[in-house]
């Protein structure tokens, strides 16, 4: 009796596997049909994702996940957000647990042919940098020979960190962490005499300290961090989906598009890009399987890039990072939304 | 009075001697000390270092702990308010986060105006176990129930449960003290449906549901009732017979009676648990069921007939061999590769079943101990009562086996209960690290690193010591030997 039992309930579940796969490649009916979509973000990640006392999302990435919803869903609020860790980010995709992942993920080679994922673009350009307490006296990181490094495990910044200083020929002592916090108490503790992440959280950190003036972030850049949203493989047109909204948003403030402008220049516009973005003419929209004004909704949840930026990251804000390579091209930066047409 | 001696001898004392006090250096204090802490040259050094790092731990311990501040809205602001009283150098503790957040590390995102429903889920728990937990002594019971009935309606009261709300808890409580008090055979019968208001308390929607799910267990139990003359057979009718219902008719029927009389709660999803409502919601599932399910696999592990002692052996042997954090990755990242999808099978569920597979394997053993060390004329006494054998375990080799092995299952709780903030690897909010990680990514608070901590590690180790002052108490209760 129990065997029997045993022996469907394993068919029921190979009968269910091949149905996944089959599935597959539908995510937009499936968001659609649920009504909320899942979207991967980091556990907790100054500026980029953390929830507030009430338990609302906020942050960079956290703005891209309710742009993608406002595209497809209508409502920027039908987002699940789904904390991962650095371990289980990839698994969660692919195992269909999330729709996308936007948790500053670096887009490497491997990770987008032998994960099976797609990094669909980038959404921030990140370096790997280090800090330093200043009486150490070392003003570049090519004298950081001989250094204790504090180095989260798990990360392409460790191997990173392998690389450069293996180039120089230099040699160093890793100290391993685990997490953000975890580093900068052993950063504090003088465990280590630099910290090493990304520039981004480097910034954060030093400015969250009690003495910033008493650190220093070192120039050197050391590694090409773009951080980007990313789907599972073989769904193009879900894929296409996250691409475009981000690409509506970076285009957005490119055309002076902002969440205050964004009716009248809809009704308004001679721009004829700004009209098909918005949906003014044409339907690109259909194209995606979305109605003609889903870019329209993405912009207006929390505005064009250029404002999440500045509200999540950006001077204004305590953790007050620059533009640097995240301005537009016009401005000298990497941002360069293909054209809407 | 004679007067014999009155010429023989010159000095008789007719009186005692007041007691003399002992030698300062034989009493009190300073004996103690000479005796324990400095009776030779190396206990006087053991003693001085010891004293020594106690006067380090306290050195450095101390300013910061004595410049906590609770009053603040940043670390920054902490930082302000720490060097304006105590010189600009001076460190201290910024448990402003603690007061900030600790809905958090309670709750997790729970909904603020639901705080009153794990609240009261957590206070009949007590009510639910009074009864078994303290079975021959009224008084403890009453003390625990009265507390805990008192205390639930306290706290949800001031964490702004509406007037209905509290009405309700209200009722609930004082009926269910009244069946305590009035009909102790009765309250073991709600102490089983515990669960399943639990189930609807903290994850809302209809009650029919987990109503149906205990109906799976009533049809299961009629028919093993109806058959049981037929031994085996009856079991596994039983056990098809409840799966069924669970899979094909429960949800129907409960759709069906909900949308005549709904009794809905608002519900709840799984991703908003987090902190101590997550651990002990996994903790108290996962000892409640451990249990059973070990005292099965002890006796199947010790049982004559080979298939089954095979299969509970490669059980808790891989179970054993097996990281916790393995199984809980299975759970939550393996099994959805076998879920058609779109299928939602919870999260918090599968934890559940997971970490109580895992303990369950530890205290198979641990009872299995308890079994071994029972001498053999008690297996031989039952037999000799002509007890068959579900009997014989029940009345004579069981309620042995279990008082042996209480230190060793209440152990096996304890460790479960703080392995429950293993979930934090599989993305779910432990109040341990998920949550203060969490806490610590907004700006304000980042850099708030020993505070989240200690208040944490203090809420654990209240809950541990319960546990463990409890299972001593027992240990006092049952006592039945003169050793």
């Amino acid at each position: 009796m129990k065997k029997s039992a045993l022996f469907g309930s394993v068919t029921a579940l190979a009968l269910a596997a091949t149905g996944a796969m089959a599935a597959e490649g539908d995510t937009l009916n499936e968001v659609k049909a649920r009504g909320v979509m899942n979207c991967g973000v980091n556990t907790g990640l100054v500026g980029f994702a953390a929830p507030d006392a009430n338990g609302n999302w906020t942050g960079f990435d956290v703005a891209l996940c309710k742009a993608v919803a406002a595209a497809v869903l209508g409502d920027a609020t039908k987002v699940k957000y789904v904390p991962t860790t650095g371990q289980t980010r990839f698994t969660a995709l692919s195992s269909g647990e999330i729709d996308m992942l936007a948790r500053n993920s670096t887009w490497t080679f491997q990770r987008d042919t032998d994960l099976k994922l797609d990094f669909v673009g980038v959404n921030y350009y990140d370096g790997q940098g280090f800090m330093v307490r200043k009486d150490l006296g070392v003003s570049s990181a090519k004298e950081l020979e001989g250094a204790t490094i504090c180095i989260q495990t798990g990360t392409t910044t460790e191997l990173n960190l392998a690389d450069y200083f293996k180039a120089n020929g230099m040699s160093y002592q890793p100290v391993n962490i685990d997490s953000n916090a975890e580093g900068e108490q052993q950063y504090m503790a003088a465990a280590c005499d630099a910290y090493t992440t990304d520039a981004s959280g480097l910034a954060a950190t030093r400015a969250a300290f009690a003495d910033p003036e008493n650190h220093i972030i070192l120039p050197e850049i050391i590694s090409k961090e773009p951080l980007g949203p990313a789907v599972r493989h073989g769904d193009n047109n879900w894929g296409d989906i996250v691409r475009w909204t981000l690409n509506a948003l970076v285009a957005a403030e490119e055309y002076g598009v902002t969440s205050a402008n964004i009716d009248e220049l809809a009704k308004s516009s001679q721009n004829p890009e700004v009209q098909r973005l918005l949906g003014t003419t044409d339907e690109l929209g259909k194209m995606l399987g979305l109605d003609a004004e889903w870019a329209k909704r993405a912009i207006k949840v929390s505005g064009n890039y250029g404002e999440i930026f500045a509200a999540t990251i950006g001077e204004q804000t305590p953790i007050g990072l620059a533009r640097g390579l995240n301005a537009q091209w016009t401005q000298g930066g990497l941002l360069y939304a293909p054209p809407f047409r | 009075m004679s007067d014999t001696h009155a010429q023989t001898v010159a000095f008789v004392r007719d009186t005692m001697l007041p007691p003399e006090p002992p030698p300062v250096s034989e009493s009190g204090a300073v004996k103690w000390l000479r005796e324990n802490l400095f009776s030779g040259p190396l206990n006087i050094a053991l003693t001085l270092l010891g004293l020594f790092i106690l006067w380090l731990l306290f050195s450095t311990l101390w300013p910061w702990l004595s410049h906590s501040v609770w009053n603040a809205n940043s670390m920054a602001e902490c930082r302000e308010i720490i060097a304006a009283a105590h010189g600009p150098d001076a460190s201290g503790g910024c448990f402003a986060v603690i007061k900030h957040r600790w809905n958090q590390f309670v709750f997790g995102f729970y909904p603020v105006d639901l705080y009153w429903r794990p609240v009261l889920a957590f206070g009949a728990l007590f009510l639910a176990l009074a009864p078994v937990l303290f079975a021959d002594s009224p008084l403890a019971r009453r003390i625990v129930t009265g507390t805990a009935a008192v205390l639930t309606f306290a706290i949800a009261a001031v964490l702004g449960a509406g007037g209905l709300e509290l009405a309700a808890i209200a009722v609930l409580l004082l009926a269910w003290i009244l069946l305590i008090e009035m009909r102790g055979d009765l309250a073991l019968v709600a102490t089983l449906l515990y669960p399943f208001l639990a189930v609807w308390l903290l994850w809302g929607g209809t009650l029919w549901e987990p109503l149906m799910a205990l109906a799976g267990f009533v049809i299961g139990f009629v028919i093993w009732r109806a058959l049981s003359a037929y031994g085996m057979f009856a079991f596994a009718a039983a056990v098809l017979a409840a799966v069924l219902w669970w899979l094909l008719l429960s949800d129907l029927v409960a759709r069906g009676i909900a949308a005549i009389l709904p009794m809905r709660l608002v519900p709840v999803s799984s991703d908003q648990f987090g902190g101590f409502v997550l651990s002990i919601t996994i903790g108290v599932a996962g000892i409640a069921l451990s249990l059973p399910l070990g005292i099965v696999l002890a006796l199947a592990r010790r049982s004559d007939l080979p298939i089954i002692k095979t299969m509970a052996v490669l059980f808790i042997e891989f179970i054993r061999g097996v990281p916790l954090i393995t199984l809980l990755f299975v759970a939550s990242l393996l099994l959805n590769y076998f879920m058609p999808p779109g299928t939602n099978f919870d999260i918090i569920l599968r934890v559940i079943i997971m970490v109580t597979l895992f303990a369950s394997a530890y205290m198979a053993e641990v009872i299995r101990g308890g079994l071994a060390a029972l001498p053999k004329g008690q297996y031989e006494a039952a037999d000799a009562l002509g007890l068959d054998y579900w009997k014989a375990q029940r009345l004579v080799i069981l309620p042995q086996a279990l008082k042996i092995s209480i230190p060793g299952i209440v152990s096996t709780f304890i460790g479960m209960f703080k392995d429950t903030t293993l979930v934090v690897f599989v993305g779910l909010f432990d109040p341990l690290k998920a949550m203060s990680d969490t806490i610590r990514a907004s700006f304000e608070w980042k850099g708030a690193y020993w505070e989240p901590y200690i208040f944490v590690g203090a809420i654990f180790f209240i809950l541990c010591f319960g546990m463990s002052r409890y299972s001593m108490y027992l240990e006092r209760r049952l006592k039945r030997d003169h050793r």
